[in-house]
């Protein structure tokens, strides 16, 4: 209960917007309160001072102010390990549900000091710890589990360091626009559907010998009888005769066909399906209740559509 | 953050840097074990063996623990503390398993480096602390990093460590001082060395042995001469054949001087001798804490004195003492134990019948000093149970205390009432600092001798046998070959003057350092031009202080972090942008070198050669790759002589 309030807390406390573009750690930005350790040196300065008192030791007063004054300092060290760093987040590439969502961060330290032991962390723990070279871009990947298909949030993540003694904890927190699309998680293997019957429209291009389709360049290994003479003495250079056969077969992907299993299954069979549709160079649709994809063959084909899957019934575009 | 080999080295440093001090003083059995305890953890990480069971270790701990309460039969006070702190510290090391075990190990070692300080807060101990501070500092940076190299580590643990000195000595300067104990201090917290308050044969002669400083004095006017310089202690009364006792006064009576002259003030820095005995020159008249005038005109502390103290007294050099003694303290005054020394008792007899006046029989005796072949040293002969006897007429060879006790004997014997005053006699200048440092080798004994109408006058039969002693110091009235210590033999001029400097140092670190009291600060402060000082006005003014500082890193530090490395070339290249820009010709910051040159020679034609001329230099130097210090120079004078 204490740990729900304190994190409310902290929300309304240190609510900022979602940000975009290159951030800038300045004073404003950076926080800073003493760990547990922190309280616990203080303790034991309180103490020393006490003896020093009590038996007049001024090399103890020494000694003690010496201590106190490095903590102190130290505090203005782990503000420094932070300052003026610029932080923008990149590309974040699409994953399967159940894998991992690598979240890259562009920090550049244009500074001529080196950071040390920068963690950049997320509420539920998930961390990773580096230090930043003077004057160098350096790229950061935060792993984050993609549990559920559709858009994975990187949420407000903190970026922290307890640097140079571990007394004093310096934190910001950084919330960027950057999202990470998890599909849903393929299905075990099964076999795909037969070609529908009522749609012919959906061939798929198989390379055979039935209609001539073009010309390409010769590849040593063609054979002698599909070059195109004709072309050479045209003096256009050493072609080969291309063909396209029609497979005659047409595959969609139908939701409606699906049997009456839990949707989230069905959405990770039809992932399944695409995966295996695409990897067999198989043209084919697919077909949801809200949308429908056209019968393809290519890479952009096959990235739409498990983005369809992805946001199925998410409602987010 | 993993305890790795090289940080668990790093710790063992940290141990044995801040334990090692504490061997002289440690049960040797302590530091055997620690020690064995420290090299079989190197050994288990160089071998990387897993570390001994808990059980074990709880084992080893309680029979540690045993052993400690057996040898000091208690489990509380300073030494056991300490002793608990470092064999906890070593097999704390032994079950090292988190990072949370090594920074309670950290936090350990700086609080044992503070228990040093009961045994030794000098100079070197204070570079030592320094050091040791230093490697806790890098250790503990490794703690938190783990991946930094060796040397990086060092130079932040140094910065951060140069930081704090600056800082800690402002608020040592200004932290308002609370007049300790807090609570009592345990007996244990003092050594004791110094003048007791008894005098045998020999007792003395040991203290001389002794180069440890007695006490420092500065003199705010002229110093007397040398041989006026008896600085009184313990004044003996009692006398049982052999051993001379302060014994009791018979009179509670405030002393009484009369016709005081010659005033001399001066500052006595005693060290910590656990004796209540406050030391000044005779006759004192007035000192600045309180403190108790005896009626032997000694000066007394109220409690011991177990932290250096700090006084200023004045003492008149001319003067009639106490000219009415009270009865009671007469016969104390002539008292003799019977029974003992019959042939001096004859001979002070002798001169009684002989010579009418007390003046004369003073005289005979000094004189019989002086001339029948006595001898100063420090090692006499043995003397039998009739000692001052066996000294006056068979040995003749011995130390300050002999020839005292036995001349204020044969002033007794003879009827004369008289007492033995012990002190120390002397000092040596130091003119680096100018003051005096009277070590326990110018320990001293006289005597005192009542005559009427003149009240207690001094006499020193030392000064009748060896008068370079009183004169010169002790090293002037010793053959060179006595066994005195190294400083107090005369030596060459260079060791002298190494020794003086070293002194006179040691004496503004006392003075300002470990002396740095309530009065103390007080006196700096106003010195400085504070006015009604007090503990809030002192917190502010250290609060201010320190924030002032802070500040001044913050702005150093925080400057690295925004230092863009512009090259020469560039910085040149933008000095002529700027140039143009003054005239408004600014440089668009997509536009290339060439092309703002081109159309700058457009309309600023009368500079087309200037211009392109450090265009194409800036061009060479930058794109093409052509690093020729002649061009750069040209470059940068082109620049430097550019003018719109």
């Amino acid at each position: 209960m204490i740990k729900s309030f304190r994190q409310r807390f902290r929300n309304w406390a240190f609510r900022r917007t979602v940000e975009t573009g290159t951030v800038e750690l300045n004073q404003r930005r950076i926080y800073i309160l003493p760990t547990r350790q922190g309280v616990g040196f203080g303790f034991v300065l309180v103490l020393m001072l006490l003896g020093d008192i009590n038996y007049n030791l001024s090399l103890g007063y020494i000694l003690t102010f010496l201590l106190a004054t490095a903590s102190g300092m130290s505090m203005l060290h782990a503000f420094r390990n932070m300052a003026q760093l610029e932080i923008r987040a990149g590309h974040v590439e699409p994953v399967f549900a159940g894998e991992q969502a690598y979240f890259v961060f562009h920090f550049n330290n244009p500074g001529t000091l080196t950071r040390h032991q920068i963690h950049l962390q997320d509420d539920a723990g998930h961390h990773t710890v580096f230090d930043l070279p003077a004057q160098q871009h350096t790229e950061i990947r935060l792993a984050l589990p993609a549990l559920k298909r559709g858009w994975l949030d990187s949420e407000r993540l903190t970026l922290c360091t307890d640097f140079p003694f571990g007394l004093f904890h310096a934190w910001t927190y950084l919330h960027f626009d950057v999202r990470c699309l998890v599909y849903p998680k393929p299905s075990n293997p099964q076999p795909l559907p037969d070609a529908s019957a009522q749609d012919g429209n959906g061939k798929l291009p198989v390379t055979g010998d039935e209609d001539f389709s073009g010309l390409r360049n010769y590849v040593a290994g063609d054979a002698m009888p599909r070059i195109a003479w004709k072309a050479l003495a045209r003096e256009q250079g050493l072609q080969v005769k291309q063909f396209v056969a029609q497979q005659g077969r047409t595959l969609w992907l139908d939701w409606a066909l699906l049997p009456n299993i839990a949707q989230e299954r069905k959405l990770e069979l039809l992932t399944r399906w695409v995966l295996d549709a695409d990897a067999q160079g198989l043209i084919c649709g697919l077909r949801l209740p809200d949308s429908e994809i056209a019968p393809q063959n290519n890479p952009s084909h096959r990235t739409e559509c498990l983005r369809r899957l992805a946001l199925f019934g998410t409602g987010a575009p | 953050m993993k305890l790795t080999a090289p940080l668990i080295y790093g710790l063992i440093a940290c141990l044995l840097l801040v334990s090692a001090p504490h061997a002289e003083h440690l049960p040797i059995w302590v530091s055997a074990l620690s020690a064995v305890l420290l090299a079989w953890r190197a050994y288990l990480t160089a071998t990387a063996n897993s570390l001994p069971k808990r059980w074990m270790l709880l084992l080893v701990t309680l029979i540690c623990v045993g052993f400690i309460a057996l040898s000091f039969r208690t489990l509380f006070g300073r030494e056991v503390g300490v002793t608990l702190l470092i064999l906890l510290g070593s097999l704390k090391l032994l079950e090292l398993r988190e990072v949370r075990d090594a920074t309670v190990l950290i936090y350990l070692c700086c609080f044992v480096i503070i228990t040093n300080f009961f045994y030794s807060q000098s100079i070197p101990t204070a570079i030592y602390m320094l050091f040791t501070l230093l490697v806790i500092m890098a250790t503990w940076v490794h703690l938190q990093t783990g991946n930094i190299k060796f040397m990086p580590r060092l130079r932040i643990a140094a910065t951060i460590l140069l930081q704090a000195i600056p800082l800690s000595i402002l608020i040592f300067v200004l932290f308002p001082r609370v007049q300790g104990p807090l609570w009592g201090m345990p007996q244990d917290a003092y050594g004791s060395s110094g003048l007791s308050d008894t005098m045998s044969p020999g007792s003395l002669s040991k203290l001389t042995l002794s180069e440890a400083v007695a006490f420092r004095v500065t003199f705010t006017g002229k110093p007397p001469l040398q041989n006026q310089l008896y600085w009184r202690g313990p004044v003996l009364w009692d006398f049982d054949g052999k051993t001379w006792t302060r014994g009791r006064n018979a009179t509670l009576q405030r002393p009484k001087l009369d016709r005081v002259s010659q005033p001399v003030s001066y500052t006595v820095t005693l060290e910590a001798n656990n004796k209540p005995w406050l030391f000044a020159l005779d006759m004192p008249i007035k000192i600045s804490i309180p403190a108790d005038f005896a009626p032997d005109f000694q000066v007394l502390n109220k409690s011991l004195v177990n932290t250096r103290l700090r006084y200023n007294v004045t003492s008149v050099m001319d003067y009639l003492a106490n000219l009415e003694e009270p009865p009671q303290q007469m016969k104390r005054a002539l008292k003799l134990p019977e029974g003992f020394n019959p042939r001096t008792r004859q001979l002070a007899a002798q001169w009684r019948s002989q010579y009418p006046s007390d003046e004369l029989i003073i005289k005979t005796a000094l004189a019989y000093f002086n001339q029948n072949t006595f001898e100063y040293t420090l090692e006499p002969p043995p003397l039998g149970i009739n000692s001052v006897d066996d000294f006056l007429f068979e040995t003749r060879k011995g130390f300050c205390e002999y020839y005292a006790s036995s001349f204020v004997f044969l002033m007794r014997a003879a009827g004369i009432p008289a007492r033995v005053v012990t002190g120390y006699q002397g000092g040596e200048y130091n003119s680096y600092g100018d003051y005096y440092v009277l070590r326990q080798s110018d320990a001293h004994a006289w005597a005192e001798v009542w005559l009427q109408d003149r009240g207690w006058v001094r006499f020193d039969p030392t000064a009748a046998v060896a008068p370079e002693r009183i004169r010169n110091g002790l090293s002037a009235a010793m053959p060179n070959n006595a066994a005195l210590p190294f400083f107090a033999r005369t030596q060459s001029p260079l060791l002298l003057n190494l020794r003086l400097n070293l002194d006179a140092f040691t004496n503004q670190w006392n003075q300002w350092v470990l002396g740095y009291d309530t009065e103390r600060q007080f006196a700096f402060l106003t010195r400085l031009g504070m006015e009604d000082i007090t503990w809030q006005k002192l917190a502010m003014n250290m609060f201010g202080g320190v924030a002032l500082l802070v500040g001044i890193f913050t702005l150093f530090m925080l400057r690295r972090l925004q230092l863009r490395n512009t090259d020469e070339i560039q910085k040149h290249y933008q000095q002529f942008c700027k140039k143009m820009a003054k005239v408004g010709f600014e440089r668009a910051p997509h536009e290339g070198a060439q092309d703002f040159a081109n159309r700058a020679t457009g309309i600023k034609s009368q500079y087309a050669t200037a211009i392109q001329n450090i265009t194409a230099q800036y061009i060479a130097l930058r794109y093409q790759n052509q690093h020729d210090a002649s061009l750069l120079q040209s470059f940068k004078s082109a620049v430097r002589s550019f003018k719109l």
